[in-house]
């Protein structure tokens, strides 16, 4: 060790102060840096889960709309044949 | 009339750079407020600074030289706007892209014809204006020699820069940190030779490296801004 | 020769790639800077004339050279993506740009700190630093680049383009204490010959070094990462990768 005592590590020979503001910007940019870089990664993940669970959503609901609308127009067809039958049958009747 | 086409085909390169020259010129003449506000930016930015740095004859003709020079640059940071944003906005620009010339001579055209607009003024006004700053009296020839040197630089450069922004909406603000790194050397050597000069010791040096710069930027930056111009219009 | 690489060019393969390669370098780099510092701090001899305040230069020395090779590797990059039109190259280079200014950052600032109470001035404008502020500045204006453009594919090449024009910063930096007389000390390591340092003071230096490339390759590959996702984020890879990760 090249330092008698903790006081004379942090004074470092009478330059502490330059010493350590060196090395506490590196540290504090390098964290930065890692810590946001990581962040952006969960975030990316995170919006494109998201928007494809939307999309899927929006999806279904379309497919919902499809199937209700088709099923409507099988109901207006069935029973506008079921009429006509019915009409025709009357109209054998009568 | 296809004698006609076939003959525009075959323009020289000559006749391509001419023609675009007097095409940027004519247009130039017909907005002339935009030739005119660069200019008149340069006279007050030149202006104002005894006004905030104090009339104190020695302290002006000291910094003198860095003055004008910066405002030579910033006054050409605001003209390079219409170096090709009209052209990109009407769709010109794109088929000047298309034509069968090599881009290298239309865009050589359009920076001359933005040097001959900017530069060349400020060339003749700043002898003028550095009598306001009280400069040396050994430095003028020098200011004339670093400016007839440089400002063409200045349009080189620029064209890069404009030409990687042209196609961004608030393009104007990103050119100044893409552009003021590579005027940085310019001004640096433009500056020490005035300087110098006004020390009476021999500036031949610092002349020579702007005129590398010159020659380097002449050759090379036209076709970092034909690559720029077609990225932006992809 | 370069056949090996090819399946790289898919960015499924580079992704799964990186996701091996960073848990071991970060190991690396965590070992290599723990020692490195810890020796740099504790246990180096203090420079005979500098005394102290020496021990900035185990950080300043290594980020000032790494700043200049990130930027020539952003180039390098750059370059393949504007030539040879590799699509990853363009990712490569949007990531190393904050890393590299970062780096200069850093590099400016623990120089200031030593230059104050080694030549009495936080700040000159000399050769050397001018042209390291001209880089910080190339960073930032490449980073700007990237983020103005909504096409990617777009902003890698006027970013690459921008980077192009700047590589002739680096020789200035490098060559700048020659060729000019500078307040800025002169090469104390070179890599022919014999360097000028003892070697108890050699081998910290050559820690923090290691540890710092290590370091950039961690934080790029992370990065990296990061770009590929958002560029190939329709793809069904994509997909299941972040709503097995993502979406919770």
């Amino acid at each position: 060790m090249q330092f008698d005592s903790i006081n004379a590590f942090l004074s470092m020979g009478g330059y502490g102060f330059y010493v350590w503001l060196s090395y506490g910007i590196t540290t504090l940019a390098l964290l930065l840096l890692i810590l946001l870089s990581k962040q952006k990664h969960k975030q990316t993940l995170q919006h494109i889960a998201q928007r494809y669970n939307r999309e899927l959503k929006r999806k279904e609901a379309a497919a919902l709309q499809t199937s209700a609308l088709a099923s409507n127009t099988e109901n207006t067809l069935s029973t506008v044949a079921s009429e006509k039958c019915k009409s025709e049958h009357d109209k054998s009747v009568k | 009339m296809t004698k006609n086409i076939q003959h525009f085909n075959n323009l020289s390169y000559r006749s391509a750079f001419m023609l675009v020259l007097k095409r940027d010129l004519t247009i130039a003449f017909r907005h002339k407020d935009d030739v005119l506000n660069p200019l008149l930016f340069f006279i007050i930015v030149i202006t104002l600074f005894p006004l905030g740095v104090g009339p104190e004859m020695e302290t002006l003709s000291r910094i003198a030289p860095g003055i004008i020079w910066v405002a030579a640059l910033l006054a050409t940071l605001l003209s390079l706007d219409r170096l090709f944003k009209s052209d990109y906005n009407d769709g010109s620009l794109e088929q000047m892209l298309l034509s069968p010339h090599p881009i290298f001579v239309l865009v050589l055209a359009k920076i001359t014809a933005h040097w001959l607009l900017t530069g060349l003024p400020l060339i003749f006004i700043a002898p003028l204006l550095a009598v306001l700053l009280n400069f040396n009296e050994q430095g003028y020839s020098a200011l004339m020699l670093t400016l007839s040197l440089g400002t063409p630089v200045l349009s080189l450069l620029g064209a890069i820069g404009v030409a990687l922004t042209v196609g961004i909406k608030k393009g104007g603000v990103l050119l100044s940190l893409l552009i003021l790194p590579l005027y940085i050397p310019v001004l640096i050597f433009a500056t020490s030779a005035i300087d110098t000069a006004a020390m009476n010791l021999p500036y031949t040096g610092q002349l020579a490296i702007i005129a590398a710069l010159f020659f380097s930027s002449l050759i090379l930056s036209p076709f970092a801004v034909s690559s720029a111009l077609k990225v932006s219009i992809n | 020769m370069w056949k090996w690489l090819h399946p790289y060019a898919n960015p499924e393969a580079t992704y799964h790639l990186t996701d091996r390669i960073i848990p071991w370098f970060s190991y690396l780099t965590i070992i290599l800077l723990v020692i490195g510092l810890t020796w740099a701090l504790l246990f180096a001899p203090a420079d005979y004339q500098q005394g102290d305040s020496f021990r900035i230069f185990y950080i300043h020395v290594p980020t000032a050279t790494l700043s200049m090779g990130i930027y020539v590797g952003m180039a390098i990059a750059a370059l393949c993506s504007i030539v040879w039109q590799f699509k990853l190259a363009d990712a490569s280079a949007a990531s190393l740009a904050p890393i590299g200014a970062v780096f200069t950052f850093i590099s400016l600032v623990t120089g200031a700190a030593w230059g104050k109470p080694m030549w009495g001035t936080w700040w000159i404008w000399d050769a050397r630093l001018t042209s390291q502020l001209i880089l910080l500045f190339l960073f930032l204006g490449v980073m700007a680049l990237h983020n103005a453009f909504e096409d990617k594919a777009l902003a890698g090449k006027a970013a690459g383009i921008l980077t192009l024009v700047g590589i002739i910063n680096i020789p200035i930096i490098k060559y700048s204490v020659e060729w000019w007389n500078t307040l800025h000390q002169g090469a104390t390591v070179s890599k022919m010959g014999k360097p000028s340092m003892t070697m108890d003071m050699l081998w910290p230096f050559i820690f923090c070094y290691m540890g710092f490339i290590f370091l950039i390759v961690v934080i790029t590959c992370i990065r990296f990462r990061n770009e590929i996702l958002s560029r190939n984020s329709m793809r069904p890879w994509v997909k299941e990768l972040a709503l097995s990760k993502g979406g919770k």
